[in-house]
C-alpha cells in the first residue's frame, strides 16, 4: 500500500517539478536581491525586522498560492485529461490515490519551502555576519507556515472533489482568509447568542484556526514561541489535515468518472 | 463505516486543539494589531474594503475592551488609538464614538478615565455626522459627568437640541445643567435616558449599573443617617440591622439594587456585599 | 481468420445485468439510459468483439468493469471474484478510448510507474519495459516526454501500458481508432499474439472488419441495449457471396426491394446488398427502370450483414 501512495506522490511531485512550480523560487531570490540596497538605506535593528517580515511574507504568500492553485488541479485535472483511468484500473484505491497526491504536493512544498528558508538564511548572514539564537526562532515560523500550506492544501483537494477548479479556487480562497480571521470569528460568535450565535460558533471552528499559525510578526521581534504552541498547532494541523483528505476520499470515492 | 468515524473524530479533536492554543497563543494581542499606528495608512492598505476593515477593527475594540475588563485590568493604552483607527476607516460609525467615548471616560477600572480623549473622539464624531444629536448629547454627558464642566455641557445640550429629530429633553437637559447640575436626580435622569433610548447593549448595560450605583449612592447616607439616629436616641451604637429593625426605625433588612443585603459595619459605616457589581458607586465602597 | 478457441470452464468475465442510468441536468433530475440490463459471458481464452455505434455504451460498460464509474444496478465478476475486488485489478488491464498519459513523463518513467502501482518489483519493471517498448513499435522512443508524440504513438503506449504486468484479461477500448491502415495492422497483429500467449482480449469497436478479423465472437449493442451475440466462425462459414449494388435513381425502384434492404446513401444515391445468384436480377431491374449504376463490390463480411440486422437501423451504420 505504501509503495504505490510512494509511487504516487513521487510522481505529482515529478509533475510540479516538470510544469516548472519551482520556478517562484527564482522569483524569491529575485526578490531578497532587490531589496538588498533599500535595506541599507535604513538602520540595522530595523533591518533586521523588515528583512524577515518580508522574506517570510513571500515564503507565506508563494506557497498559498501553489498550495491552492495546485492543489485545486491534483485531482481534477487527471479527471479532465482522464490519466486517472490506467491509475485506478490497477489496484489502486481511490482513499491510496487521494493520500498519494496529497503527499506529492506537500513533498512539493516541502523542498519549496526548505529551499526558501536556505535563502532566508544565506542573506541574515549576509547582513549580520553571524547567526544569534534568536535566528533559530524564525525557523518555528517557517515550520508554522508550512503547517499553513499543509491544512490548506487539505482543504483545496476537498472543495475540488466536488466542484469546478474555479469555484473551488474561490472556496479554498475564502477559506484562507476566513481562516486567518478565525480568533475574530470566535470572537464575534461569543458575543452573539441563539441560533445565529451557536451558527457562528460553528463555523468559527469549521474554519481553518490560521492566525496561530502565523507568528511571521512576533518572530520578527524576536519574540518568544512557547514551546507547547508548536506541539499544539502540529497536533491541530494533523487533525484538521486528516478531516479534510478523509472527507475528500469519501466524495471521491462515490464519484463517477466522466 | 472507519471514514466517516474518522472524519468526525479528527474533527472534533480538532476544536478541542483550537481552544488548548487559544490558550497558550491568545489571537493576537492588540499591542501587535496596533504595529501599524496610522489610520490613514491603514486605510490605504485595506484597498477600499475600508468598511469591513473598520468593523473588524470596531470588533476588535470591543472584545480587547471586553478581555481587559474581565482581567479587572487598569490599562486601556489601545482603547484609543483602536477607536481612532475604526472610526478612520469607517466615519460614520456612529456606535464607536458613542460607545467608545463612554468607555473612555469611565474612570478606571470601568474605563480608561481619559476624558480628553473622549471629548476628542466624540468631537471627531460631530465633525462628521453633524446631523446626529445622540453625538451632542454624549459628548454633553462627558463634559457633565466626567470634566463637570456644566456650562459646556449646557451649550453642547442646546446645539444639539437644535438638530432635527433630536430628543425633546435634550433642551430639558440645556436648562438643568444650568440650575442644578450637582444633583444626583440630575444624574439619574439622564441615565434613564441612555438607558431607555440606547440601541446598544453594552451602553444600556452600562447605564443600568449606572442607574444602580446611584441608587446605592442615595441609599447608603440615608441609612447611614438612620444609624446615628439609633444612636442618638439610645445611646448605644446599633450591632445589626436587627436592631434598627426592633426600634422601628427599619422594616426590613435593607439590600443593594443586586439584592444582597448591605453590610453593616461596627464604626457606623454602610458598604456593599460586592462593590465589583457596582463599579460605579462613589459612596458604600469598603476601605 | 480467428482460430477456434478452447473451451475453458472457467468464464474470465461474466455480467450479470450491469446497468447505469445517469441523471443530467442541472439539478440532475433527468434520467439518461447508458447502459440498459446487461448480461454477457466471455469465456477464457477468447478474444471477444464488442460492436456499436458511437454511444451504444461500450465504453460505459467497460468503465464500469474498471470500476471507474458504478453501476445503477447489477453485479459483473472477472476471473471469479467480484469485480471491484482490488486483487482482481491485479490481472487485467485496460486501454481506455483515446488514452491520453502525463505528458511530462518519458514513455520509460510512465512505464515503470504504473509497473509500480502494479505491483511488480523493481528489477522486473527493468526487465520488462525495453522489451515491451520493443515489441509495441517505440524501440527508441522510450526517452522522450510523451508531449511529443502523435496520437498514433500514444496509443502504442496505451497498449503498452495494459499489458505490462501480463494481465490475464485485457479490455481495450477502440484499440484502432485514430490508427494509420499500417498501425491498425500492427494492432490487430498484437491482438492476436497475446491471444495466442493465452490472454483473454474483450475489446470494444465500431469497425467491423477488425472484429471479424481477430474475434471469435461478437455482441452487438445499441442505445445500451444488448442486440444480439453471435459466433463469427458460424457467420463466416455460410460462406455465401454477396454484393453491394450502389446506384442513382430518381425515385425509389420497388422491383429491388425483392432482393435487400434498400439503403439511402446520400442524394439519389442507393445502395443495396444482394446474393451472389440475384446479382443479374438485380442489375437488369435497374437498367429497366434506367437507373445509373455506380459500383457493384463483392462484400465478404456476412459480419456486416449480422450487425445491420441486428442493429435495425441500417442507416447509421459507421463506415
Amino acid at each position: 500500500m505504501t509503495t504505490r501512495i510512494r509511487a504516487i506522490a513521487f510522481n505529482t511531485f515529478r509533475e510540479a517539478v516538470r510544469d516548472r512550480v519551482l520556478y517562484n523560487l527564482v522569483f524569491f531570490a529575485l526578490l531578497l536581491v532587490a531589496t538588498a540596497p533599500l535595506l541599507g538605506e535604513i538602520s540595522i535593528g530595523v533591518q533586521r525586522v523588515l528583512l524577515i517580515n518580508l522574506s517570510l511574507s513571500a515564503i507565506s504568500i508563494f506557497g498559498i498560492v501553489i498550495s491552492i492553485f495546485v492543489g485545486i488541479s491534483l485531482v481534477s485535472k487527471e479527471i479532465e485529461r482522464r490519466t486517472l483511468y490506467p491509475v485506478l484500473s490497477r489496484p489502486v484505491g481511490r482513499g491510496e490515490f487521494i493520500l498519494g497526491k496529497y503527499c506529492g504536493l506537500a513533498g512539493t512544498l516541502l523542498v519549496n519551502t526548505m529551499a526558501m528558508t536556505t535563502g532566508v538564511y544565506v542573506a541574515l548572514l549576509l547582513m549580520t555576519r553571524s547567526f544569534t539564537r534568536a535566528d533559530a526562532n524564525i525557523l518555528i515560523a517557517i515550520y508554522f507556515l508550512f503547517l499553513q500550506f499543509i491544512v490548506i492544501i487539505g482543504l483545496a483537494l476537498l472543495f475540488s472533489s466536488f466542484s469546478s477548479p474555479l469555484l473551488s479556487a474561490l472556496f479554498a480562497l475564502s477559506m484562507f482568509v476566513a481562516g486567518s480571521f478565525a480568533a475574530d470569528l470566535r470572537g464575534f460568535a461569543a458575543m452573539s447568542h441563539g441560533p445565529e450565535g451557536l451558527l457562528a460558533r460553528a463555523a468559527s471552528y469549521v474554519v481553518p484556526n490560521l492566525a496561530s499559525l502565523n507568528v511571521i510578526t512576533r518572530v520578527s521581534h524576536d519574540q518568544f514561541i512557547p514551546a507547547a504552541l508548536v506541539g499544539y498547532n502540529t497536533l491541530y494541523t494533523l487533525l484538521y489535515a486528516t478531516a479534510t483528505i478523509t472527507a475528500a476520499v469519501l466524495i471521491f470515492s462515490r464519484r463517477d468518472l466522466k | 463505516m472507519i471514514a466517516a468515524g474518522v472524519l468526525v473524530v479528527s474533527m472534533a479533536a480538532s476544536f478541542v486543539l483550537v481552544r488548548k492554543i487559544e490558550a497558550v497563543y491568545p489571537s493576537a494581542p492588540m499591542e501587535d494589531v496596533l504595529f501599524i499606528s496610522s489610520p490613514e495608512f491603514v486605510k490605504r492598505a485595506s484597498l477600499g474594503y475600508s468598511g469591513l476593515l473598520a468593523d473588524i477593527y470596531w470588533m476588535r475594540v470591543v472584545q480587547y475592551f471586553g478581555r481587559k475588563h474581565q482581567r479587572e485590568s487598569k490599562e486601556y493604552k489601545a482603547l484609543a488609538p483602536l477607536l481612532d483607527i475604526a472610526t478612520t476607516l469607517d466615519p460614520n460609525l456612529v456606535v464607536a464614538y458613542e460607545w467608545g467615548s463612554t468607555f473612555l471616560d469611565q474612570p478606571p477600572p470601568s474605563g480608561a478615565g481619559d476624558d480628553e480623549a473622549a471629548v476628542a473622539l466624540i468631537g471627531k464624531g460631530i465633525r462628521n455626522n453633524p446631523n446626529e444629536w445622540r453625538l451632542y448629547f454624549t459628548l454633553a454627558f462627558v463634559q457633565y459627568l466626567g470634566q463637570h464642566d456644566y456650562l459646556g455641557a449646557a451649550k453642547t445640550f442646546e446645539e444639539g437640541s437644535k438638530v432635527p429629530g433630536a430628543h425633546p429633553w435634550m433642551k430639558i437637559m440645556a436648562a438643568k445643567m444650568l440650575t442644578d447640575a450637582g444633583n444626583l436626580e440630575t444624574a439619574r435622569y439622564m441615565w434613564q435616558n441612555i438607558y431607555d433610548e440606547s440601541t446598544d447593549k453594552n451602553l444600556k448595560q452600562n447605564a443600568e449599573l449606572h442607574l444602580a450605583s446611584l441608587v446605592v449612592d442615595q441609599a447608603v447616607p440615608q441609612l447611614e443617617s438612620l444609624i446615628s439616629e439609633f444612636k442618638a436616641r439610645t445611646g448605644d451604637n446599633p450591632t445589626s440591622w436587627r436592631d434598627l429593625i426592633a426600634s422601628g426605625l427599619l422594616r426590613s433588612i435593607p439590600r443593594d439594587p443586586t439584592g444582597t443585603p448591605y453590610v453593616f459595619q461596627s464604626d457606623g459605616h454602610v458598604v456593599v456585599a460586592d462593590w465589583r457589581k457596582l463599579p460605579f458607586i462613589t459612596r458604600g465602597k469598603p476601605q | 481468420m480467428p482460430r477456434s478457441f478452447p473451451t475453458n470452464p472457467m468464464l474470465a468475465v461474466e455480467i450479470l445485468g450491469l446497468e447505469k442510468t445517469y441523471a443530467i441536468g442541472f439539478w440532475k433530475k433527468k434520467r439518461k439510459d447508458g447502459l440498459k440490463s446487461l448480461h454477457l459471458e466471455i469465456q477464457q481464452g477468447e478474444v471477444f468483439g464488442f460492436l456499436g455505434p458511437n454511444g451504444a455504451g461500450k465504453t460505459t460498460t467497460l468503465k464500469l468493469l474498471m470500476g471507474l464509474i458504478s453501476p445503477t444496478a447489477g453485479t459483473a465478476r472477472i476471473l471469479n471474484q467480484p469485480w471491484h475486488d482490488p486483487a482482481v485489478r491485479a490481472r487485467i488491464g485496460f486501454l481506455p478510448e483515446q488514452p491520453y498519459f502525463y505528458d511530462h513523463l518519458t514513455p520509460i518513467e510512465l512505464l515503470d510507474y504504473y509497473g509500480t502501482l502494479s505491483g511488480i518489483s523493481a528489477p522486473d519493471r527493468r526487465l520488462r519495459i525495453p522489451k515491451l517498448l520493443e515489441r509495441v513499435g517505440l524501440a527508441g522512443q522510450g526517452g522522450t516526454q510523451l508531449r511529443k508524440f502523435s496520437k498514433g504513438m500514444l496509443q502504442r503506449v496505451g497498449i503498452a501500458q495494459a499489458v505490462l504486468h501480463e494481465p490475464e484479461v485485457v479490455f481495450l477500448d477502440e484499440p484502432m481508432s485514430g490508427l494509420d491502415p499500417v498501425g491498425r495492422r500492427e494492432v490487430r497483429n498484437f491482438i492476436q499474439s497475446l491471444n495466442r500467449e493465452g490472454k483473454t482480449v474483450f475489446f470494444s469497436t465500431h469497425i467491423l472488419g477488425d472484429a471479424e478479423a481477430l474475434c471469435h465472437r461478437v455482441a452487438v449493442l445499441n442505445k445500451g441495449e444488448l442486440r444480439g451475440i453471435s459466433v463469427v466462425a458460424d457467420l463466416t462459414s455460410q460462406n455465401r457471396s454477396r454484393f453491394e449494388v450502389v446506384w442513382q435513381a430518381t425515385a425509389a425502384i420497388p422491383a429491388m426491394r425483392a432482393f435487400g434492404n434498400e439503403t439511402h446513401v446520400a442524394g439519389e444515391v442507393a445502395r443495396t446488398i444482394v446474393r451472389e445468384s440475384q446479382l443479374q436480377a438485380a442489375l437488369e431491374a435497374l437498367k429497366s427502370q434506367s437507373a445509373q449504376l455506380i459500383s457493384v463490390n463483392p462484400v465478404g463480411g456476412s459480419l456486416e450483414e449480422y450487425f445491420l440486422q441486428k442493429l435495425g437501423e441500417p442507416d447509421k451504420v459507421p463506415r
